[in-house]
């Protein structure tokens, strides 16, 4: 039997939140959702007959194969993006206090500026005849110069450029918990350096690290600006074809079925990890050292 | 003792801090919440009521960018005294979805290509244009009333018109390119310094005009041929480029590109090696039209606006300050022959222009083109 | 005593690369904001004029006023709605489904949301209620997101949170409240300002949800990319210079306040 101060409290932390979503996100995107079942007019909008046809279309070689370069190519960028962030996290954490938000911000400030512009600036950097192939070319350690643009080398930067903070953020709040003396105490054990940080360190920034990869795969799944300027257009991912389908093809209805097929995907993948988590919750002891 | 009161201080000044940045946070949103309801001129049903006998109201128009000419909306506004609003969105797509989601309202005139403008009349839409509000029609060339998506012009207005060619270094090529081919299966040269447009009406063009379709097509089988001869010439490419392929050129970083004639201006301006050229096979007839939304409650003032952009002068600083052909006689009639001199292609015959294909709207077809494009470019 | 190691130089070396890999960009476009020649692949000769033009350009500047007031007001919704659903998932309920469930805001596909938040919108707010679109119709889709968000890092810093802490300060007679400010605050504080600060970052460049639902408003992001047509103007290339430089103030003087605080 709850008491009602229990209940008071479930409301006020849980409420707003869950009001929010229901009205601003589950209603609307439901609503759009439920158009898959039904079919394009010939210039755009709704035609309210029941159909499974995008489900059919959906399934498509092409549209698997957008989906499987989409899957690799934001894996790719994460990991990237975790090899970068997680020492760039680390160091942050261990400066004395009242540096760390500063460099924090120093690290967040270039995402205050448009992402457009810096792509637009990466493109400046890469091509051909830019800045880095010049560059190497005049000090002599190439003589051609070498494709940095327009293809998957070029997009895997671009996302890893734009998503960096987002790994960087949840992975230094995780990290700066655990403070010196957890690590100390590692070693005192008998650990050395890499063996606690893969034994103890690791495991207890485990929910940062995952925030992180969640905060960086999707979205990049979902990007559409940076493969069709850093890649060329030559590539499509998922949150282009979904794009296309809302605006250049006005398939609403198809454009729904590819989103929930995504969101489906994704949500799978997200209740395995709370599976995990509750599963962590009953294994770990609360407020060790 | 010491610990305990910086935890204090810190946790104080979080508090604080926290508690200031949410009452402020808080009463600006408040503020904003506000300002949209009482503010004067809009167009939903609350400011229907203002709008009949009473002082003409404000006109919410969507254009791209830089698409008006500077002194244009200022001299309009003071001759008419009706205010503008000008609203931007960067392609067709994005406005066309916006409309989509808010079925027709939100604006009372927008600027789209013509396939859009007959996609917004079939929905319903589109306002029928009231000529005898529109007197200038008549500075239209007659060759501007026959155009394909909209015969007689009853829901839009052209604005600008234009074609789509190649657009090369002549400095960079070892011979001057006439042929879609030219780009499709290019010269050693000249490859992997190539681009196409990216948007799939004019990713197609060439494919389908180098084959003698239609560039209207909805027919699989003359789509699907035109996709294999496409992903042929994309291990040529440099990149599918729909806004930088004009400062490829200037930088030399593309020989020749894909490119709409108004926007190869753009590049001639920086270097006159540039040259456009329309292939031999025929391309496409594009036009750029004022559409006046059923919901306005604006639409006198819209047809105004209308009128005041088909003016001579209107018409004619379109021309030297986008470098772009418009459909309006009495203001190509005026130009200055320095200007065809430097950018040739702004003195192209509207007949000539007319003998290419004029671009409409696929419907039921749209979606497998989708398809096909996506195909090529995944 | 420096028990991390050999690794310390290491993340310090990353660091600086990282650091270097993010401001080459910027220190490009900051050149570019000074070149004569409207085009990024030739330099033109330097001048500040584009930097005049940019202060004599309303529309930029009141997109990004904007784009701030969004920002702040998102942030500030996000991280008061999000801290809150934190504490919720990690201490008063055990859900799984709940627990997935407040990820699911970050997965759906923008466009998706944008259309969705539209069509709402103009059901029920502007045909019904007669009220237009604004500014407030982007912060109301932004917290959307913002607040899973700031839920997801606040929970990170709950997870293993002491709560031999929290009971030594009841014990010692202390209210919830008091609590809640002097105990449980100082600790999650960082991970409230990591979330405030991706809340924060991701509304700043948020293009496709503010393009929808701004009405005819409009955001530094969608002046930015409606600017698209000629590639980036090093107008807007002077625009960003202007964000850099004023951020870098900033907090240059929010680190000296709280030097001079932590010694008082």
């Amino acid at each position: 039997m709850r008491s009602a101060r229990q209940i008071a409290r479930r409301g006020l932390q849980l409420g707003p939140a869950l009001t929010w979503w229901t009205v601003l996100l589950v209603v609307p995107v439901g609503l759009i959702l439920a158009y898959s079942l039904f079919r394009r007019g010939t210039y755009g909008g709704v035609v309210y007959e029941l159909t499974l046809d995008n489900f059919e279309r959906v399934v498509d070689p092409i549209y698997l194969k957008v989906l499987w370069f989409s899957v690799r190519v934001a894996l790719e960028a994460t990991v990237v993006a975790l090899l970068v962030g997680y020492p760039t996290a680390w160091f942050i954490a261990t400066r004395p206090k009242r540096w760390r938000t500063f460099l924090l911000v120093l690290v967040v400030l270039p995402f205050w500026t448009s992402l457009l512009i810096r792509t637009y600036a990466w493109m400046v950097l890469l091509n051909d005849e830019g800045l880095i192939n010049n560059t190497l070319e005049s000090i002599g350690l190439i003589g051609s110069p070498l494709s940095l643009l327009y293809n998957e080398f070029a997009i895997v930067l671009g996302l890893v450029y734009g998503y960096l903070p987002l790994m960087v953020l949840p992975l230094y709040a995780a990290i700066e918990r655990l403070g010196p003396d957890l690590r100390e105490a590692a070693q005192d054990l008998g650990a050395s350096g890499w063996r606690a940080f893969l034994t103890v360190t690791l495991p207890l920034t485990r929910s940062g690290v995952w925030a992180g990869c969640l905060f960086v795969f999707v979205p990049s799944l979902g990007n559409f600006i940076v493969p069709d300027l850093l890649g060329g257009g030559r590539s499509q991912m998922i949150g282009n074809l979904i794009q296309v389908q809302f605006l250049k093809a006005r398939d609403w209805p198809f454009g729904a079925t590819v989103a929930l097929a995504v969101i489906a995907l994704m949500t799978v993948v997200l209740l395995i990890q709370a599976w995990m988590n509750a599963r962590d919750r009953r294994e770990e002891v609360p407020g060790a050292v | 003792m010491t610990m305990i009161r910086t935890t204090r201080m810190r946790g104080r000044l979080a508090t604080i801090a926290a508690a200031g940045a949410m009452a402020t946070g808080l009463a600006a949103c408040g503020s904003e919440i506000e300002e949209p309801a009482t503010s004067a001129g809009a167009t939903t049903a609350a400011a229907e009521a203002e709008a009949p006998g009473t002082e003409k109201g404000t006109l919410t128009i969507s254009n791209w960018d830089a698409y008006t000419p500077e002194g244009l909306i200022p001299a309009f506004e003071k001759a008419t005294g009706i205010k503008v609003k000008m609203a931007k969105h960067a392609t067709n797509e994005e406005i066309m979805g916006k409309l989509d989601a808010a079925d027709g309202a939100g604006y009372d005139l927008v600027f789209v290509s013509g396939p859009f403008a007959q996609a917004l009349h079939k929905r319903g839409w589109a306002a029928p244009i009231d000529e005898s509000k529109v007197p200038n029609l008549k500075n239209l060339y007659p060759e501007a009333t026959e155009l394909g998506y909209d015969p007689g012009n009853q829901y839009s207005v052209p604005y600008t018109w234009g074609t789509t060619g190649l657009c090369y270094r002549s400095d960079l090529v070892s011979e001057k390119p006439d042929s879609w081919n030219d780009l499709l299966d290019p010269a050693d040269d000249v490859k992997g310094k190539t681009t196409m447009l990216a948007t799939d009406r004019w990713l197609l063009l060439p494919a389908l005009k180098q084959l003698g379709y239609s560039a209207n097509t909805t027919d699989e089988g003359e789509l699907e041929e035109a996709r294999d001869l496409l992903l042929k010439t994309k291990d040529t490419l440099l990149a599918y480029d729909d806004t930088t392929f004009y400062s490829k050129l200037v930088s030399g970083e593309a020989s020749l590109v894909e490119a709409w004639d108004g926007w190869c201006n753009y590049g001639i301006a920086e270097n006159d090696d540039i040259e456009f050229v329309v292939p031999k096979e025929g391309a496409d007839l594009w036009v750029d039209a004022m559409v006046v939304l059923e919901s306005s409650p604006n639409k006198d003032a819209a047809y105004e606006f209308i009128n005041w952009v088909l003016r001579p002068d209107s018409g004619a600083s379109v021309v030297e300050l986008l470098t772009y052909k418009v459909p309006n006689k009495a203001a190509m009639d005026e130009l200055d022959p320095a200007l065809v001199e430097q950018f040739p292609n702004l003195g192209m015959d509207p007949a000539e222009l007319l003998q290419q294909e004029s671009l409409q709207d696929l419907g039921d077809g749209q979606p497998t083109w989708s398809r096909i494009v996506t195909e090529i470019t995944s | 005593m420096r028990s991390d190691g050999g690794r310390h130089w290491a993340s310090g070396a990353v660091f600086l690369v990282t650091v270097a890999f993010l401001y080459v960009p910027i220190a490009v476009l900051i050149g570019l904001s000074f070149n004569a020649s409207g085009l990024p692949t030739s330099w033109g000769g330097f001048t500040t004029g584009w930097y005049d033009r940019l202060f004599a350009n309303d529309e930029i500047l009141s997109a990004f006023r904007n784009t701030l007031i969004v920002a702040v007001c998102a942030t500030a919704i996000s991280v008061v709605i999000g801290t809150l659903l934190a504490f919720g998932l990690e201490r008063t309920v055990r859900s799984r489904v709940l627990d997935a469930g407040s990820f699911v805001p970050m997965v759906i596909p923008d466009i998706v949301l944008a259309i969705a938040l539209l069509s709402f919108y103009n059901l029920v707010f502007t045909q019904w209620m007669g009220v237009r679109l604004g500014l407030w119709s982007v912060i109301l889709g932004h917290a959307v997101f913002g607040i899973a968000f700031v839920s997801a890092i606040v929970r990170t810093r709950l997870r293993h949170f002491d709560d031999s802490t929290v009971e030594a300060s009841m014990d010692l007679g202390a209210t919830e409240l008091q609590t809640f400010r002097h105990v449980t605050l100082p600790q999650i504080a960082p991970g409230v300002i990591a979330g405030a600060l991706v809340a924060f970052t991701l509304s700043l460049d948020e293009f496709v949800i503010a393009f929808f639902t701004a009405g005819t408003e409009v955001t530094f992001p969608i002046q930015v990319y409606s600017m698209v047509r000629f590639g980036v103007t090093p107008e807007i290339n002077a625009a960003a210079t202007i964000v850099v430089g004023f951020s870098l103030v900033l907090m240059l003087v929010a680190v000296r306040l709280r030097g001079q605080e932590d010694t008082a």
